[in-house]
């Protein structure tokens, strides 16, 4: 059980109509949405356990690939911290991933791009964050894709996140993009986010540090939740 | 440099299934070939079994057949848990022909100060940020709840449908019928 969960920012968030997506048009609620504070309903959510993970549930070049073979792409490490936006880590949440492979094609009845399957390559992982919020996936860096927007469309190379925190009302699924990406301006997906910084948040660095010499390069990518647990106190001096 | 306010949301696309449902999505044996949140009911809890089918229409009038929806409920004395032989956290993709999402599960109990409900989460491809919604039933008087009332007149979205078969809710993204949806 958790204390109050911080209002969303909405401003901050893709508006749900981004005509320049133009799946959204069609799928996009008219009214704006109903604020409420969260009730006992939205402060509580689902736990998951380290037993419910396999040996390789948090490694995509070996989950899917035959034994003694590997997914077929640039080898990388990526990592970094679970917390909410009062900097406190999330330990125990569970963190689903999914992705292209290395040539931009999803292992999905329907992906009909011209790129081939990589038949030792799934697509998914899943983990739960460490005690200091902390995770980690291996991985292959995935390719760019065109995708049917209208237009001359490709997605910047990214990584689906679905990530849970204390309370539903934290939920949240995003997507990881790499730093230095000529596709991140240009997509219309990114760009339904309105602002740069708020981009920002999403575009995971090279990480020398932990890149791992002659063998898998890392990138740090830190998730951030909102936060939780804010006292009385903390609000009625905010509402001073 | 680090940053402290929420990651921004991203649609889930139409490929959420290989991450969250792997199983259903043909990915034969990955996380041993259960999707996880498949089965709520998973021994002999006390309660009532419902059966709660969901759709999703879009603005065009059809079903979504590529979302996912994730229920968050009371159990049937209307506490969030954890439960012996019950997953108060369940998943379902909807159906690539029919769109219908079915969720077999207990009915919820009522928490403290709200009427019984099910917290719904609708992510797909075009939704830029998970929907939230809840469903409530039709026999109980729910007036009374606090968030059913912030609907007003368009409270009656919000409400299943008794039917022979179960349990039926349609969500509507637009039109007349336009679901509520929720910032909370
Ligand atoms: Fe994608």
């Amino acid at each position: 059980m958790t204390g109050l969960i911080s209002a969303r920012d909405l401003d901050w968030h893709p508006a749900p109509l981004a005509p320049d997506y133009r799946s959204s048009i069609l799928r996009s609620p008219a009214h704006a949405l109903l604020h409420y504070d969260p009730t006992e309903t939205e402060m509580t959510g689902p736990t998951f356990g380290h037993n419910m993970l396999g040996a390789l549930d948090d490694n995509l070049i070996l989950n899917y690939a035959n034994p003694g073979e590997a997914a077929i792409g640039p080898r990388i490490i990526v990592h970094g911290k679970l917390i909410d936006e009062d900097r406190r880590p999330l330990p125990g949440k569970l963190i689903e991933v999914w992705q292209a492979n290395a040539g931009g094609r999803y292992r999905h009845k329907k992906d009909g791009y011209t790129a081939p399957l990589d038949p030792n390559f799934g697509g998914c992982g899943r983990c739960i964050s460490g005690e200091d919020g902390s995770y980690s996936f291996q991985t292959i860096q995935p390719g760019p894709y065109p995708w049917p927007n209208g237009g001359n469309d490709w997605r910047p190379a990214h990584i689906h996140f679905s990530v849970f925190g204390d309370g539903f009302a934290q939920r949240l699924i995003t997507q990881m993009y790499f730093e230095g990406d000529p596709h991140i301006a240009l997509c219309p997906i990114v760009q339904s986010i309105p602002s740069t910084q708020a981009i920002n948040t999403l575009v995971a660095r090279l990480d020398m540090s932990n890149t791992i010499p002659m063998d898998i390069r890392a990138y740090r990518f830190d998730i951030v939740l909102r936060g939780r647990n804010q006292t009385l106190f903390e609000n009625k001096m905010e509402g001073l | 440099m680090a940053n402290f306010k929420e990651s921004a949301s991203q649609t889930a696309g139409p490929y959420v299934h290989i991450g969250c449902v792997p199983t259903f999505a043909g990915l034969e044996g990955m996380y041993g070939g259960k999707d996880l949140g498949n089965t709520m009911i998973t021994g002999n809890p006390a309660g009532k079994r419902i059966t709660l089918c969901l759709r999703v229409i879009d603005a065009a009038g059809e079903p979504m057949t590529d979302a996912m929806i994730e229920a968050w409920q009371p159990g049937p004395e209307g506490s969030f848990g954890p439960t012996e032989g019950f997953n108060h956290w369940g998943r379902q993709p909807t159906d690539a022909e029919t769109g219908e999402a079915i969720f077999k599960t207990l009915m919820p109990g009522a928490p403290t100060g709200q009427t019984p409900h099910i917290l719904l989460w609708i992510a797909a491809r075009g939704i830029n940020m998970a929907l939230i919604t809840r469903v409530y039933f039709p026999e109980n008087d729910n007036a009374a709840d606090p968030v059913f009332a912030i609907a007003g007149e368009r409270a009656a979205t919000l409400v299943a449908e008794k039917t022979d078969n179960g349990y039926v809710h349609t969500i509507h993204l637009q039109g007349d019928h336009e679901t509520v949806f929720f910032d909370v």
